[in-house]
């Protein structure tokens, strides 16, 4: 649950819309409860969309938090 | 305002916020609301949510101080939940589109998404389940008030709602802040309404859906005079109630001036009262209402709510205080009568198809003689601090009584050895309380002491009612003819044996009954010691000829209907205010 609290406290430091799918799943990337209920464990692909005037740095943001940051926990 | 009638179980009235009681941890209920309850249920959801961000907030500051970091993040997470908006309109959106309470929205959605969890494969992901049920039990401990495990440690007045207290349950009850008790089953002579008779707790019970219907912390008036409970009462009613508190204080307080006069008739005749007792504190207020003695001490409590067995000693210190408090006082002691609905540690998950006609009381006991000596032992040792009685209870036979006289002679025979003091010449009785000792009592009598007639049982194994049952405890009644020609008979054997016979059973605490009962011939009584005022008033009211004629006419009387408008309305005339 840690990995998902912190991507989430990372999309709530933006005002646009964050949406992470996996498979034919989307969610809301601001709603742990969302986040989580994807279970995505280790190595599984996402796509994260952002949509608004922050858009692009809230994807450089969880960009590096998943690919970087996480995986050294 | 909602009034809800059930049946009048232990008089008084108390007015304080609700408290429930849920047998089985957080089950939640289903609850439907009217459409125009929506925003409120809503807004209960989002006041939920709002404290259980303060105490998550607060719990994860102290964990801050320390260096537990795991445990910090754990705090940190359901701190998350709390503030995720999408769980909380999910929630709210349940409230508003099914018409739920806000309880109910908040336990189903959490509890889908915990089973989502579950069925994930991955072992981590599917462990956080547990999480989310933390998550669910945390609001619901704002919605719902506190639970059960708080009854032992409360701070404020309540009045408990449940659906039936369990003897465990009630063991813990702290009757200064438990103001009053209304329970959806049960009847007049159900468990919890003996313990709130004891206790002198108000309590209604038999009012069916009454639990669900009330939520924590709503103002609920249960008045035990008339069997009523008023959930959210107006401005009026709560006055009125109010003012009959105040009244019904000073009626006790007048009752409490008979203290030091005797319990005698007009015409001299002095009718022994004593009180029954379920805990060895309740023998104190016997003291104070100005009882003669201990009638019924039940030992059941020695028992329940403990993994182990009771040793020797911890029954010796239980009757030990009590027997030397009362002095020249006689204090009769029931060896313990367990089984039915009362249980020991062991034998609580033995279910037998029909309890009260299966392995209870003194048939428990002859088959389990090793347990019953340590009891035998601990009530001789304690028989030399003052006047003991002993007191089998449940018997149906002679053989009974002589087998369990044997084993005492046995106990008695090991102290001898010993040389540890007794009282030899300590009276040995029975209670009378099922038909078969009712019919055999001439020669019940040659092996007893004394009778001790147990209404409660008498009236279930007459008239096959079961008296917890609320669909027939209404057919349930002490005046019943059946039940009073075999009263009648018990008192008539006694008499003719020369031995002493009682009443103990809940019909000696009813006002309206007391001129029968002496009137057949009873000259002591046993009673649930806050009613010994009532009853001592009663007494001090008539003579034994206003008795005679009052047995005499109810003999003639054909059905229980006529009997008891009889009674009442002659108790009327003798004890207004009481009645």
């Amino acid at each position: 649950m840690r990995p998902a609290m912190h991507f989430v406290d990372v999309a709530n430091k933006f005002s646009c819309e964050i949406t992470v799918t996996h498979g034919d799943n989307s969610v809301d990337g601001k709603s742990i409860m969302q986040i989580s209920m994807l279970a995505a464990t280790q190595g599984t692909k996402l796509c994260i969309k952002a949509q608004g005037a922050d858009a692009d740095e809230a994807v450089r943001a969880l960009r590096e938090l998943i690919e970087v940051k996480l995986f050294h926990e | 305002m909602e009034i809800k009638k059930g049946i009048a179980a232990s008089p008084g009235i108390a007015i304080a916020e609700a408290m429930i009681l849920d047998c089985e941890d957080y089950r939640i209920p289903r609850r439907s609301i009217k459409p125009s309850q929506r925003m409120g249920e809503i807004l209960r959801v989002r006041n939920a949510f709002k404290q259980a961000i303060g105490d998550l907030t607060e719990l994860e500051a102290e964990q801050g101080k320390s260096d537990a970091g795991k445990i910090k993040d754990i705090f940190a997470v359901h701190l998350r939940f709390m503030r995720d908006r999408s769980l909380r309109k999910e929630i709210t959106d349940r409230v508003y589109s099914q018409l739920v309470a806000a309880e109910c929205a908040v336990s189903s959605v959490l509890r889908k998404l915990a089973t989502h969890f579950t069925n994930v494969e991955d072992a981590y992901i599917s462990e956080r389940a547990a999480d989310i049920y933390d998550i669910e039990r945390r609001l619901l401990r704002h919605l719902l008030g506190h639970q059960r495990e708080d009854v032992e440690h409360l701070s404020q007045e309540v009045v408990i709602v449940t659906r039936e207290l369990s003897p465990t349950q009630t063991a813990g009850f702290d009757r200064n802040y438990i103001r009053g008790i209304a329970t959806d089953a049960g009847g007049r002579t159900s468990h919890s309404a003996i313990v709130a008779r004891s206790l002198a707790i108000p309590a209604v019970v038999a009012l069916e859906d009454f639990s669900e219907a009330v939520r924590p912390g709503d103002t609920v008036i249960v008045d035990g005079n008339r069997g009523i409970v008023i959930v959210d009462p107006d401005e009026g009613t709560l006055e009125e109630y109010r003012k009959s508190l105040r009244e019904f204080t000073v009626l006790e307080q007048k009752l409490d001036t008979l203290r030091e006069k005797p319990a005698e008739t007009r015409d001299g005749t002095r009718i022994v009262l004593l009180g029954n007792i379920e805990f060895p504190d309740e023998s104190e207020m016997i003291l104070q209402k100005g009882g003669d003695g201990i009638g019924l001490y039940r030992t059941e409590f020695l028992y329940l709510n403990r993994p182990t067995e009771p040793t020797e000693q911890e029954h010796y210190d239980a009757y030990a205080k009590t027997i030397q408090a009362f002095q020249a006082r006689p204090v009769i002691i029931r060896t313990v009568d367990l089984g039915a609905d009362k249980h020991t540690q062991s034998r609580r998950s033995l279910k037998e198809p029909n309890p009260f006609l299966g392995l209870r009381s003194i048939r428990y006991c002859l088959q389990h003689i090793r347990m019953f000596k340590v009891q035998l032992r601990a009530i001789l040792r304690a028989s030399a601090l003052g006047h003991v009685k002993i007191m089998f209870p449940l018997v149906t036979n002679l053989q009974e009584i002589r087998q369990a006289k044997l084993i005492l002679r046995d106990v008695m025979e090991d102290l001898d050895e010993e040389s540890i003091a007794y009282d030899p010449r300590l009276e040995v009785g029975i209670m009378i309380e099922t038909p078969a000792a009712a019919l055999t009592a001439a020669s019940l009598a040659q092996e007893s002491s004394f009778f001790s007639i147990g209404t409660n049982d008498l009236i279930q194994y007459t008239l096959a009612v079961d008296r917890g049952n609320e669909h027939v405890s209404a057919l349930y009644s002490a005046v019943e003819p059946a039940v009073i020609r075999l009263i009648r008979t018990i008192i008539q054997d006694a008499h003719r044996h020369g031995i002493d016979v009682s009443v103990c059973g809940e019909m000696a605490s009813e006002p309206e009954y007391i001129m029968l009962l002496v009137g057949l011939g009873i000259r002591t009584l046993s009673m649930t010691p806050p009613m010994i005022p009532e009853i001592k008033q009663m007494i001090r009211s008539v003579t034994i000829e206003d008795c005679n004629i009052v047995a005499r006419k109810v003999l003639g009387l054909a059905t229980e209907r006529q009997v008891n408008s009889f009674l009442r309305s002659t108790a009327r005339e003798v004890i207004p205010e009481a009645i």
